[in-house]
């Protein structure tokens, strides 16, 4: 336990405190970093903390409280960013080895945002290389341990974000998610992840993967909080093209409790084949729940699920084998000692990048090769389309989806050593990015063995607010608002 | 070994150009840098031009709107959405590695070139027109190379023509009619020193009267109008010695080196690019809408060929002054304001003369530009008229001209103070006639004696005391019949 | 769809600039191989007339007005870089032009 006991504080607590003077967030800010010193050896989350930076913004939060001037919503709350996420002035290696050293000269927009609302960045978080895993082991530096099991992995590739969550080094954080990185780990270690309707918060800034499928979104221990930080970073940016002009609704205003008549649609496709016995009864018990809530249960088909595997895995290498063109010695990050040019570029890319990165250009720089751009991205770009019919067919008949986040609970280290098992953990995942939909992961239950269950939330495009509305209701039914994993030498 | 000229007469060279022009916007095609030309190396970068992780493109309003009126003034149907896509290639002048271009939805297809060839304009088909980023510029020092960013995202246009041309020399008049387009409408200053103008041909040499074309080969780094004909003519040689010493020619690219006046292939055949063009998917499909196309039809000029066309055709002038004419928009826009203040169709010929030799020759003695030209369209017009209908003298109106143009006077009021009108009343001049016969005794008795050559002495008598306003026709005939010769 | 040789996998390393030992070789040949095995059920999906889907939403491309922006943090940009010269960033000499 902190001084303060910050670790246990909602958004809500920590401003309405702060507001109130019961506490600074110098105090608050100094707690998290303690936490994080003693514990973040067990866990390996951070990759950077930015002590100076987190002291300075909790003094100016201070300084403005005490001058009297209104605070902003998210003033002192300690947030920890995916290091996919460009922090000028703050080492950014998007989890790689060609990045070290790189210190970026402008913030992401989502930064600015953040820090314009007062919230306090306590440092960068680890995730697999350039977003491209499931479980952090593929980050270049070192992989992250769950924190309700230091044997698992925390998921992936927003590991970093999750775990820290999860282990209340910070009160919120950021992560990225291009085919489940953000739903999956808040799944696998037991807190809320959304990634937010493509378009809907700004790429500026954002480490590019996959361009049309990559979305920032928030990881916390609550809905409500999930909603707080992510009305504070959604919005119109000018900066980025694909960004939307869409007025952003009151989130915390969506989270009513109540989801009666709410039409919930179970995707057949999804509760098909291997899934987890203990995975399928908390969601048993998670659609028992929101039956008792006057919910409307109502079975629908997508029955292109089974294509969104190799569509993604053919759309995202694609994109990533372009936008990872740029990480070349020259302008930034390591090079390599090379006598002429052709050498540079390939020793520093070979050197620089790791195995899941490079298989992941090789299978991209394939499937754009002229001759076979029809057969590979063309066609995936097509299914990707038969997809996205599916859901409109499946929304005009329900309000939101619910499925499973994952197949299974966290794995062990080491267990999903070939890649293509490792692809196939990210099936429930997928669809929703390839169809730019918003989706949610809210934790839905425990396993026998201590493990957390995350129930994944799909809505139609711009509809954020029912995945909290449902959420919440998902999330109050489950109490498991005290369970904390045990850190620390604490019980 | 068969000379060239013999078998030129067998084989026909069949010449395609890619053009880039730089679109004169102030700010580059997908971020905030500034374009400036000759700026301190790598100042007019950001996040973006330099391709830092997370940065991304935003596409420049101005940028369209010059390609849309290029688009339009060569007659291309323009793409209601056209697509932007990425063209990959490792290269350090582009920082991405990636070039932002347009592939097979490009924003302008089908369009066409007027060509002014001698006397006559010859229409090239163009088959598209797209828009991209322009690659920043580096410096070979030893065996390093130097980056510098700054031209890093400038935006361009590429123009593609159909293999069309047969010469080098209608390559050449290809690049000086679409550097006179774009100067006109104002898209590009298109300076080929500074490279806002550049050429890539593809050459290749058929049978005469075949269909099907040659193997080409791709000519890149023409930067200048001269080398757009010599590297042309140097690759046809080429390609026909090639042919004629029984080789085939090679499809490849082959830089020109203006210095060494050849070219040389650029890359082997191992490292062939494959550009795994995609849709960028960072930009959204590009639409353009009725009232952006409402807005560049209703504001296109009168193009240089049509105006080239119209003044001989309507105005009489001989090819050689239309093209002068034509050479810059402000003296084309100039001479027909000029013609429109006189009235007269039938005097543009003389309009023209006094601009093409008065006006440019003043002008170019101030170190003056038309657009500054000190001497209005309405007054060059007055001061025609004045010689025309007889006021003053065509002399005395040169003499009128200059006053005008280094006072900005009114020609009118020169001549209302100066007193020059001409004098064409025939009593008048007949008075002053019989003054210079009456004190010419001696001159009289010699003319009439049969020294026809010193008519001209009772002319400049005439003349002297009329201070050069008797009207010189008038003059002779009375000076004839007073002197009886 | 053909298995994936290992002239292929060198050939899609040298496009992708990419060094691999003979070790990453032949694991690409064998990994990249087994997961388009995988994904050849793509071939058969009939998506005739769909047409691809290239953004996740539709949306059109906006246009920035024609101002200029004077980046202030233009020397921390180029900071990164490995080696300049001055204002100038260094690479080993590249003769001939790019496109
Ligand atoms: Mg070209
Ligand atoms: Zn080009």
């Amino acid at each position: 336990m902190s001084a303060s006991g910050m670790e246990r504080w909602s958004i809500a607590e920590i401003t309405r405190r702060i507001a109130a003077g019961e506490v600074t967030a110098a105090q608050i800010t100094e707690d998290a970093l303690a936490r994080i010193e003693k514990i973040d050896g067990e866990l390996d989350a951070f990759l950077a903390v930015d002590a100076a930076g987190a002291r300075s913004a909790a003094a100016g939060v201070d300084l403005l409280r005490t001058a009297g001037v209104a605070l902003g919503p998210l003033a002192g709350v300690p947030i920890a960013l995916k290091d996919m996420i460009v922090t000028k002035g703050v080492a950014t290696t998007a989890g790689s080895k060609i990045l070290e050293g790189w210190i970026p000269p402008y913030d992401a927009t989502v930064v600015d945002r953040l820090k314009a609302a007062g919230a306090v960045i306590l440092g960068k978080v680890n995730c697999d290389e350039f977003g491209m895993g499931s479980s952090t082991e593929r980050s270049a530096y070192k992989p992250t341990k769950n924190p309700w099991d230091a044997t698992r992995v925390p998921g992936g590739s927003s590991g970093g974000s999750s775990a820290a969550v999860a282990a209340a080094l910070c009160t919120a954080s950021l992560g990225t998610d291009t085919g489940g990185s953000i739903r999956q780990p808040a799944a696998f270690c037991g807190v809320v992840g959304i990634k937010p309707t493509y378009g809907r918060v700004s790429r500026w800034g954002i480490v590019a993967f996959a361009s049309s499928l990559d979305q920032v979104g928030p990881l916390a221990r609550s809905v409500a909080d999930a909603a707080a930080v992510l009305q504070v970073i959604a919005g119109h940016d000018a900066h980025d093209s694909t960004s939307l002009v869409k007025d952003v609704p009151d989130f915390a205003a969506a989270i009513t409790g109540d989801v009666k008549g709410l039409r919930v649609g179970l995707p057949k496709e999804y509760f098909a084949g291997e899934l987890d016995a203990e995975v399928r009864a908390s969601l048993d018990a998670t659609i028992a729940a929101l039956k008792d809530g006057g919910a409307e249960l109502v079975e629908v088909s997508l029955p292109h699920t089974e294509l969104a595997l190799p569509a993604y895995y053919i759309v995202a290498p694609a994109e990533a084998s372009s936008n990872l063109a740029r990480y070349d010695g020259i302008r930034y990050g390591t090079r390599a000692e090379a006598s002429d040019l052709l050498e540079l570029y390939m020793k520093t890319r070979g050197a620089g990048f790791g195995p899941e990165v490079k298989r992941r250009i090789m299978l991209g720089t394939y499937a754009l090769r002229s001759g076979y751009y029809d057969a590979y991205y063309k066609k995936a770009q097509q299914i990707r389309a038969l997809i996205k019919r599916d859901f409109d067919e499946a929304f005009a008949k329900t309000d939101v989806l619910l499925t499973p986040t994952t197949p299974t609970p966290a794995f062990e280290f080491g267990a999903k050593s070939n890649p293509l098992e490792m692809y196939l953990g990210d099936i429930f995942t997928l669809a929703c990015n390839l169809a730019g939909l918003p989706g949610m992961s809210v934790p839905c239950g425990f396993t026998a063995g201590g493990l957390p269950i995350g129930a994944q939330l799909l809505g139609k495009p711009l509809d954020e607010a029912v995945l909290f509305r449902t959420g919440a209701v998902i999330e109050s039914a489950a109490a498991l608002g005290d369970r904390r994993p045990a850190l620390g030498g604490a019980a | 070994m068969t000379e060239l000229a013999e078998l030129l007469e067998l084989w026909e060279p069949v010449i395609g150009l890619e053009v880039h022009v730089q679109l004169a916007t102030r700010s580059k095609a997908f971020s905030p840098a500034g374009v400036v030309f000759g700026a301190p190396p790598n100042s007019l970068v950001d996040p973006t031009v330099l391709g830092l992780p997370g940065s991304l493109p935003v596409f420049n309003q101005a940028a369209l709107a010059l390609a849309l009126k290029l688009g339009v003034a060569t007659g291309s149907q323009i793409r209601a959405k056209s697509r932007f896509a990425r063209k990959h290639y490792f290269y350090p002048d582009q920082p991405k590695n990636y070039q932002i271009s347009q592939y097979d939805e490009p924003l302008c297809e089908n369009g066409h070139l007027d060509v002014i060839i001698g006397g006559a304009v010859k229409r090239i088909k163009l088959t598209r027109i797209h828009l991209e980023e322009d690659a920043g510029k580096l410096t070979h020092v030893g065996a390093m190379s130097h980056v510098d960013l700054n031209r890093s995202g400038v935006p361009l246009v590429e123009v593609v023509s159909a293999p069309e041309l047969t010469s080098s020399e209608e390559a050449a008049e290809f690049m000086r009619s679409l550097h006179r387009l774009v100067r006109w409408l104002e898209i590009s200053e298109a300076d080929m020193e500074k490279g806002q103008l550049r050429c890539d041909a593809n050459v290749s040499v058929r049978l005469r009267g075949e269909d099907r074309l040659g193997t080409r080969t791709e000519l890149k780094n023409i930067n200048s109008f001269r080398f757009v004909q010599n590297a042309i003519d140097h690759e046809i040689a080429r390609q026909l010695r090639l042919i004629d010493g029984g080789g085939r020619v090679e499809r490849e690219t082959r830089l020109w080196d203006a210095d060494a006046g050849q070219s040389a292939p650029m890359r082997s055949k191992e490292e062939a690019n494959d550009y795994r063009y995609f849709p960028d998917p960072d930009l959204p499909v590009l639409v353009v809408d009725g009232p952006t196309m409402g807005g560049i039809l209703r504001a296109q000029p009168e193009l240089p060929a049509a105006r080239f066309q119209r003044y001989q055709e309507d105005i009489g002038l001989s090819a050689d002054d239309a093209r002068t004419m034509i050479g810059e928009r402000a003296l084309a826009e100039y001479f027909d304001a000029t013609c429109k203040a006189h009235g007269m169709l039938k005097s543009g010929r003389t309009i023209a003369n006094w601009i093409l030799t008065e006006l440019l020759g003043a002008l170019n003695k101030a170190g003056k530009g038309i657009a500054e030209s000190p001497m209005p369209p309405e007054r060059l017009a007055a001061l025609v008229r004045l010689v025309e209908d007889g006021t003053i003298s065509g002399k005395i109106g040169k003499e009128v001209f200059e006053e005008a143009f280094a006072k900005g006077e009114e020609p009118g009021a020169i001549v209302e103070r100066r007193g020059v009108q001409q004098i064409s009343d025939e009593a008048t001049l007949a008075a002053v006639v019989e003054e210079v016969v009456a004190a010419s005794p001696k001159q009289t008795a010699e003319y009439q004696g049969g020294k026809d050559s010193l008519f001209g002495y009772f002319v400049g008598q005439v003349m002297k005391k009329t201070q050069g306003r008797a009207n010189p026709v008038i003059t002779t005939d009375l000076l004839k019949k007073r002197l009886g010769r | 769809m053909p298995a994936l040789t290992r002239k292929e996998v060198e050939e899609i390393a040298l496009l992708a600039r990419l060094h691999l030992g003979e070790d990453e070789l032949a694991r690409m040949e064998t990994e990249l191989g087994a997961i388009l095995e995988h994904f050849s059920s793509i071939a058969a999906v009939s998506t005739e007339g769909v047409a691809p889907m290239t953004h996740a939403v539709p949306i059109e491309c906006p246009l920035r007005s024609d101002d200029v922006v004077t980046w202030t943090d233009a020397e921390q940009g180029l900071a990164g870089a490995p080696k300049r010269e001055g204002d100038l960033i260094v690479v080993p000499a590249v003769i001939g032009g790019g496109e």
